[in-house]
């Protein structure tokens, strides 16, 4: 029944291949997360104030990007783009898409995450004599970084499994330098199997500083 | 001294206060007492410029709290609050939250803050709570660790704004005794309260809240064992029996 015979040897030639999907993977997931936190903010603020064009433009980007898939977002930038006459390569393609997708999902994760904070908190700082500014940095935001914190770290695992969509427009990360490893020997498990393995590596690696960062930053409260 | 002249105070078409005159003296504690709603709270929020009002004025040593001009940050020093909900800030030890303003405001040092901070832990009764988080304190001591925070600004007046409503009766005392400390040392004091016999021994005098305007102020004793108007004896009788 099970006359399947593995042939690893096929996958570690092409090893060097695969780390270097992983390294376009990886680098795809912290420029997205990096870029997506600091657009993310004002789109959150934007959207707390509740009416205004800028929310409305923050709602229309929020609603786009939770609600439709992933893979359409990225054909609009590398295809829609393309058919209006702005050609970006796959990279940044999918670059952009999954910025606009993670943008989306930050935003309302950090306003949820200010929202949370007892709005009296506020007050106590301003009735001290602090700022605006200085009840921000030092009363609101450390108790939102505490709230978004492990979401956070959710969506950044979950652009780095969407970064994977890139082979679809020829984009060699991990998914896509895969595909065409094994498209010389057709050892189509063998090669995923390996792919999958390296996406859980890191995933895990991900979840595992998160939780030692999270231990020394928080252990205190 | 504080000085507040006809102010009016809106929410919306809601009238919350509709010209209050008040005067509070260096030295003296005012208690505000009234039904709820009646604007006691809200005037206090203005007293310190967390809210604005519509019309008349707010001077607190001569300053002008809702003038265009007025550093409110700077004013605030002066004008040490405390809240309802005590709001304790619940990412920092009790040493930190008492620390913050003294650090962020004024800009001391962060040994000194600390120090400064230790004073005042102790001096509210929670010298031995310094590392220890809001989350494991009671209701009590949380209120205890927000009046150390106001007072560490060495302001010159303290509103307390209702303090005690939230807290289940047996914690109570050791607030009101706090209040009756800091009386004893001469603080300067508004004090927005239900708690009638507490109003009548510690406040100097009491200003009985009516919709919005000030129904009755005198001396405290006066105001709770000999109201002049129908309006104070009758709240009286509401809230004493």
């Amino acid at each position: 029944m099970f006359d399947y015979t593995f042939l690893w040897p096929l996958v570690w030639a092409e090893w060097p291949q695969l780390l270097a999907g992983a390294r376009v993977t990886l680098e795809i997931t912290i420029l997205s997360m990096a870029v997506a936190t600091v657009a993310a903010f004002p789109l959150a603020l934007a959207r707390r104030a509740g009416k205004g064009l800028s929310c409305q433009a923050a709602t229309i980007w929020v609603e786009a990007a939770r609600n439709t898939p992933c893979l359409v977002q990225i054909y609009m930038v590398y295809f829609g783009l393309g058919a209006l006459g702005l050609h970006i390569g796959s990279y940044f393609a999918v670059l952009g898409a999954i910025t606009f997708n993670n943008t989306g999902y930050l935003a309302e994760m950090f306003r949820g995450g200010l929202n949370a904070v007892a709005p009296q908190q506020f007050n106590a700082g301003r009735s001290l004599g602090l700022t605006a500014f200085q009840t921000y940095k030092n009363i609101i935001f450390p108790q939102v970084f505490r709230i978004v914190y492990f979401p956070f770290v959710n969506q950044i695992t979950w652009a780095m499994l969407n970064s994977s969509l890139g082979m679809i427009i020829g984009l060699r990360e991990l998914t896509g330098a895969t595909q065409m490893a094994q498209s010389v020997s057709f050892r189509t498990f063998e090669f995923f199997v390996v792919a999958a393995g390296l996406y859980y590596a890191i995933a895990k690696s991900v979840q595992i500083l998160a939780r030692v960062v999270a231990w020394r930053a928080f252990r205190r409260a | 001294m504080i000085e507040i002249h006809n102010v009016h105070k809106a929410f919306g078409s809601l009238k919350v206060i509709r010209g209050v005159d008040l005067e509070i003296k260096k030295g003296e504690v005012l208690c505000l007492i009234g039904a709820s709603g009646s604007g006691k709270s809200t005037l206090l929020q203005c007293v310190n410029g967390l809210e604005p009002i519509q019309q008349g004025e707010i001077q607190v040593d001569g300053i002008s709290v809702h003038a265009k001009d007025t550093n409110l940050n700077k004013l605030r020093q002066k004008l040490g609050i405390v809240f309802q909900q005590y709001n304790a800030f619940p990412h920092l030890t009790a040493l930190e939250n008492v620390a913050l303003a003294p650090r962020v405001v004024k800009r001391i040092s962060k040994a000194e803050a600390r120090a400064l901070a230790s004073k005042h832990l102790k001096h509210v009764g929670l010298g031995d709570k310094e590392d220890v988080f809001p989350s494991r304190l009671s209701g009590g001591q949380q209120q205890r660790l927000a009046i150390a925070r106001a007072l560490a600004m060495e302001p010159s007046y303290m509103l307390f704004d209702e303090v005690t409503s939230a807290l289940d009766p047996e914690l109570v005392g050791e607030v009101l005794d706090t209040l009756r400390m800091l009386k004893s040392e001469g603080m300067t004091m508004v004090v927005v309260t239900h708690d009638i016999v507490f109003a009548r021994e510690t406040g100097d005098r009491i200003a009985f809240f009516k919709d919005g305007r000030i129904c009755e102020v005198g001396e405290a004793w006066q105001v709770v064992n000999a109201p002049r108007e129908e309006h104070t004896r009758q709240f009286l009788k509401r809230v004493l029996a």
